[in-house]
Parts: C-alpha cells; sequence; structure tokens
C-alpha cells in the first residue's frame, strides 16, 4: 500500500529546530561579542592560550565528516548501500576523532590549571576568566552537539542497513545529515573567534 | 510530491569540489591570523567564516535547491539573528 510521505514538510520540520539551534548559539556568541568589546587584551591572552594546531586539525575532521554525510545521502540516492554505509561509519569515526580530540585539549588545558574556577582563572583578570568561562561553555555545548549528531547517524546508519531507509524514503538520514551539518557550521564561527583571535 | 521538485542528487565530484573550498577557505583564515591587521582582524576571520557557512548551507546543506519556504524563513532566521547582536551590540557600546 502506497503512504503519502510529505516531504518538504518533514524537512521544514527539521529546518524550524535547527532555526532554535541557531538562536541558541546565536545568544552565546552575542555574549562573546560583547566581553570581546569590553575585554579585547584578556581575550586576545586567552586566545593565544589554545593550540591552533588542535583547533585546525578539528576543524578539517568536521570539514570532511560534513562531505562523507552529505555523499552518503548521494549514495543512498543512487542506490548503492554498501557506499552509504562506508561513507556514514567514516563520519562517525571522524565524530569520534572529533571528540578525542577535544578530550587531550581539555585535558591539557586542565593540567595548567585553566578550568572553571581554578585558583589560576580567579586570580587573574576578568577578561581572561570570561574567556575561559565562554570557551568551556561554547565548546562543551559544541561537543554535546557532536554527540547528539553522532547517535542521529547512528541510528541512520542502522536503518540504511536494515534497508528501511531507502532512495524512496530518506528523511531520516537527510535530517540527520542537517543536524551534522549545522554542528560543522557553529564549529566553522567557533574556530577562529577562540583560537584565532589575536 | 509532484515530479517536478523531485530530488536533486549531487555528484561525490560535486561535493568534493566544496569540500576543497571549504579546506582552502579554513587555510586562509588561519593563514591570516598570523599577519596583525588591527581593527580589521575580527571583521576578517568573520568575513572568511561566513563564506565556509555560505559553502555549507548552499550545497552540503542543500538550501540552493529548496524550496521558497525553506529559503524565507531561514534569511528570515538569520534576519533575526542580526538583529539580535547588532541591537545588544549598540547598547553595550554606546553606554
Amino acid at each position: 500500500m502506497e503512504t503519502a510521505i510529505d516531504k518538504t514538510g518533514v524537512k521544514i520540520g527539521m529546518w524550524i529546530f535547527l532555526y532554535s539551534e541557531i538562536i541558541l548559539f546565536g545568544g552565546l556568541f552575542v555574549l562573546y561579542a560583547v566581553y570581546f568589546h569590553t575585554f579585547p587584551e584578556d581575550f586576545a591572552e586567552g586566545g593565544k592560550e589554545l593550540n591552533r594546531i588542535f583547533g585546525t586539525a578539528n576543524t578539517l575532521v568536521l570539514l570532511i565528516s560534513s562531505f562523507t554525510v552529505a555523499a552518503s545521502i548521494t549514495a543512498v540516492q543512487r542506490r548503492k548501500k554498501g557506499q552509504a554505509i562506508g561513507f556514514l561509519i567514516f563520519s562517525l569515526l571522524c565524530g569520534l576523532a572529533f571528540l578525542v580530540n577535544k578530550y587531550f585539549e581539555w585535558g591539557a588545558k586542565f593540567h595548567h590549571d585553566l578550568y572553571p574556577n581554578s585558583d589560576l582563572l580567579l586570580d587573574s583578570e576578568p577578561g581572561f576568566n570570561i574567556f575561559f568561562g565562554l570557551y568551556y561553555t561554547i565548546t562543551g555545548l559544541h561537543g554535546l552537539h557532536v554527540i547528539i549528531g553522532m547517535v542521529l547517524l547512528s541510528i541512520s546508519l542502522g536503518l540504511v542497513i536494515r534497508d528501511k531507509v531507502t532512495d524512496q524514503r530518506y528523511a531520516m538520514l537527510e535530517n540527520s545529515g542537517l543536524y551534522w551539518h549545522l554542528v560543522d557550521l557553529i564549529w566553522i564561527y567557533v574556530f577562529p573567534l577562540f583560537y584565532l583571535v589575536l | 510530491m509532484s515530479e517536478h521538485e523531485s530530488e536533486h542528487i549531487l555528484s561525490y565530484g560535486f561535493l568534493a569540489q566544496i569540500l576543497g573550498g571549504l579546506v582552502v577557505l579554513t587555510g586562509v583564515t588561519v593563514g591570516v591570523s598570523y599577519i596583525d591587521w588591527g581593527f580589521l582582524n575580527v571583521p576578517i576571520a568573520l568575513f572568511v567564516a561566513s563564506s565556509k557557512a555560505t559553502l555549507v548551507l548552499l550545497f552540503f546543506m542543500h538550501i540552493k535547491f529548496e524550496g521558497m519556504v525553506i529559503k524565507v524563513s531561514f534569511i528570515s532566521t538569520m534576519l533575526f539573528l542580526a538583529i539580535m547582536i547588532s541591537f545588544t551590540f549598540w547598547d553595550v557600546a554606546f553606554r
């Protein structure tokens, strides 16, 4: 029996959710902008503490995973199930690599006494403390989104394997992909604002 | 779903080109960050970031091939975000 599926409607629903995510992170970027305006020197000082190599590596990992997620949709549309599974597994590994990278990055910061409420931050300039407060809030919330994105992609992967996602019906994969691209999109702004401020 | 809005399939090659563009722009943003452009530092960083975001939105997120509803609602969200950021900023900057 033929069931009518409103493909556009399903996608619009996902986009409306993504708009709320954009405003959520937008609010945090407003905070960043205002404090950057008040404490430009302290922010530059804070940015120098962050490792550009880690930041750049994570940027590339996310960009490549975005590409493979987009490619997995192409594969599904072309009925290449094996390729779609390969692309999705690779994307999940990229997400894992991002998180492992982040773990080492945060670990190194903790090691240097740069964590919320540490003696070093409490004794330093207020702007320096605020910079790291925002750093942990924004990258933490972003990291949470990476984890949620990986869960959504894993579910989609399962559906592809079980032939529940096909070239006729792939809204789940498409919407998980949109979520994953949003995670990438936010990182595109986080990276220069935190790692590259002079 | 009517025939004319049947899905648009993006080839691997095309997607790889977009990825190439994104990687080049990442190189640009890291490269220019080693030079001190004075007050232009942040605008340059944001301009490159927005170029990358545009590529992701248009092609990876498929906005270029969507209907009016998604295009218009997305632009409205961006306008709202711009109002949110700029009005807060005006308040703080001229206090």
